[in-house]
């Protein structure tokens, strides 16, 4: 880990790039504008997704798309429909959310909401096959005790 | 041939309050919890963009682990801030020591140009503190 060289941006201007990404985080399922984003920030658009760029590493509507997705996986998690979740997180269209969870998450919201549940159920059932067994032996959790009937 | 690590333990206070921290300030992903019987857990988070490494967040509890007076002073070394548990990276310091100060987590330290990296300290919830440097950028 060595500290680089290269001109980082002022510390005021770093201020106002992630007070934007924190409103992104926040707002993600409304229509955000990023022309207004910028625009609040005293920003050029330009300027505005350079610096975003450079600090994040990802154009702010790159980073909103992921950040929707994210709360998308969330939501599918908790059981919520395809369509529920399109919505919920600022999609307009069913295909175009699918294509996109898809493209980033390489399975559809479906798959990957089945595949949550298999596993969900399956710590249920075994809880002690997602542990390491030198963990499980130093809690008493381990395949010969007896804390699956205190569940 | 040792490959890597996956699995590391941090033992804290209160498991529900480092999930609040580890997973809603730090942003780190839920590996797997389990309910493992009356008031114990099983809870893995992991870093973001490191979803191999499982962190253990052991709540420090008399029993098995820590007999009689052992979890009592456990308890007292973590929330006295003992132990350092290790180093984590992130991409711009600045930018992420700015978003966690907004969130609420509590610095020892900001970022500070040291002679072997660009670093700063912060505090878990329980009392446990880590280094949080930059990777290098290109």
């Amino acid at each position: 880990m060595k500290h680089t060289t290269k001109a980082y941006p002022k510390f005021y201007l770093y201020s106002r790039i992630v007070k934007a990404k924190l409103f992104i985080d926040s707002n993600y399922y409304c229509n955000i504008n990023l022309h207004n984003i910028a625009r609040e920030g005293y920003f050029s658009k330009f300027h505005f997704i350079r610096l975003f760029k450079l600090i994040y590493g990802s154009t702010p509507h790159r980073y909103m798309t992921r950040v929707r997705i994210e709360n998308a996986k969330n939501l599918l998690r908790q059981d919520f429909s395809i369509s529920e979740t399109c919505f919920k997180v600022g999609f307009d269209s069913i295909s175009s959310f699918s294509g996109l969870f898809r493209k980033i998450e390489g399975k559809t919201p479906s798959e990957y909401q089945r595949l949550y549940q298999l596993r969900q159920e399956n710590i249920k059932n075994k809880p002690e096959n997602f542990i390491p067994n030198c963990f499980a032996e130093q809690n008493g959790w381990s395949k010969n005790s007896n804390f699956r009937e205190v569940i | 041939m040792i490959t890597q690590m996956n699995h590391v333990s941090i033992f804290v206070l209160n498991q529900d309050s480092a999930f609040e921290f580890y997973v809603n300030k730090l942003g780190f992903k839920v590996h797997t919890d389990a309910p493992m019987g009356p008031g114990q857990r099983w809870l893995t988070v992991c870093p973001p963009e490191q979803p191999g490494l499982e962190i253990s967040l052991m709540s420090i509890e008399e029993g098995m682990m820590f007999k009689g007076e052992a979890a009592k002073q456990m308890r007292e070394l973590v929330k006295n801030g003992t132990f350092g548990f290790g180093v984590f990276q992130c991409n711009d310091l600045n930018a992420t020591y700015l978003e966690l100060i907004e969130k609420g987590v509590v610095f020892k330290k900001p970022p500070t140009k040291e002679f072997y990296a660009y670093e700063a300290l912060f505090i878990d919830d329980s009392g446990n503190w880590f280094s949080l440097g930059e990777k290098q950028r290109n």
